[in-house]
């Protein structure tokens, strides 16, 4: 749920990045949070166990210049992606404007992918968020590893909707901010849909 | 269908950051914020320079969350306020109208029973205002924030 503050001339938004434990969201944030500007990054908070898992979320405010004349921040959070963590997933999803589901490319990985995204599917539908309208795209990380299953692959098993994909190495920031850039986008396109623009 | 959106306008806007100011003076807090349920800070007032509002917004928001989580598994509706007390500082923390979140931070020179009494006083006017502007937001024909914005405004949003 968006917060457009026209007093202050402010667009809130809510992004979230989802995917299964150790895929690569913390990474995802973190870079962000290494390369914005000072200007436009407000502090990383990590709610994460000793074993720096994470336990809650991270958080992340970010402005990201203007449209319009209105500011836009965007609040970036990641869910835990252990399994067991399922009840604050639930909970850092309700209101989100986008989601970014991160996938680890390994084929090791493949299954649990695929139980982490019935597992979005799920939990959206439970807080309210229609799976097939909100803003939504995939990121296949860690494409440096060995054993990676192909794009055309990941697409089959993970992208029935054929929303944009990008390829990514979280750790070393290949692909990070063009999966951001092109959230971004996409969430304001529909954003200013459901406000009711004429254009 | 209710619009999911959020739309702040200055009218409702300045009755609120009166409210919020209000409260400062009359609890004698520190810092007294207004947070949304997603964690967006809608307003702050006081001793705000000294103090993160944005990651207190959205750890604040996240509690309220969890709580509201821990609620629902007992099952009760929610638990509106908490209060955490501190050597130093102490923070209480209201859920009105179930849409957004009064947090008030105080120290030794309020007490519990003071910021309780301020906070009921001001969650029924806050409530009042959330309301209206509620149905202010699902009028129709209210002009959209994103009338002017273009598709190119939105694809030069990240140039830097």
């Amino acid at each position: 749920m968006a917060f457009i503050n026209k007093a202050a001339r402010e667009i809130n938004c809510k992004i979230v990045y989802y995917g299964p434990g150790l895929c690569g969201k913390t990474t995802n944030l973190q870079y962000i949070f290494e390369r914005a500007t000072p200007e436009s990054k407000g502090k990383m908070i990590s709610l994460a166990t000793e074993t720096d898992r994470t336990l809650f979320f991270d958080f992340l405010p970010l402005s990201l210049g203007e449209v319009g004349g209105m500011k836009t921040r965007f609040h970036l959070y990641t869910v835990p992606g252990q399994v067991f963590y399922d009840a604050s997933r639930k909970l850092i999803l309700k209101g989100a404007d986008a989601v970014i589901f991160v996938a680890d490319s390994q084929e090791a990985r493949h299954d649990a992918n695929i139980e982490s995204l019935d597992n979005l599917r799920t939990n959206m539908q439970e807080t309210g968020l229609d799976p097939d309208a909100t803003p939504f795209i995939l990121q296949y990380n860690k494409r440096d590893l060995p054993d990676v299953e192909s794009v055309d692959d990941l697409n089959a098993a993970l992208n029935p909707r054929g929303v944009p994909s990008i390829e990514a190495v979280a750790r070393t920031g290949v692909g990070v901010f063009e999966t951001l850039k092109l959230t971004a986008k996409v969430l304001m396109t529909d954003l200013r849909k459901k406000m009711g623009s004429p254009t | 269908m209710v619009n999911p959106q959020m739309v702040m306008y200055e009218e409702e806007f300045n009755q609120i950051q009166a409210v919020v100011d209000r409260l400062v003076r009359e609890a004698n807090a520190k810092v007294v914020f207004i947070v949304d349920k997603n964690g967006q800070l809608i307003a702050a007032s006081g001793e705000v320079d000294n103090i993160d509002t944005t990651s207190l917004a959205s750890l604040t928001a996240g509690n309220i969350a969890a709580t509201g989580g821990i609620a629902k598994l007992l099952r009760e509706n929610e638990f509106a306020t908490q209060f955490h007390e501190g050597e130093n500082a102490n923070i209480h923390i209201q859920l009105v109208g179930n849409r957004v979140i009064l947090v008030v931070i105080f120290d030794s020179k309020s007490s519990l029973g003071l910021v309780r009494l301020r906070v009921r006083k001001a969650s029924e006017e806050l409530s009042r205002i959330f309301e209206a502007l509620l149905s202010k937001v699902q009028e129709p024909g209210g002009d959209s924030p994103f009338a002017e914005i273009t598709d190119e405004d939105i694809d030069n949003l990240f140039n830097d």
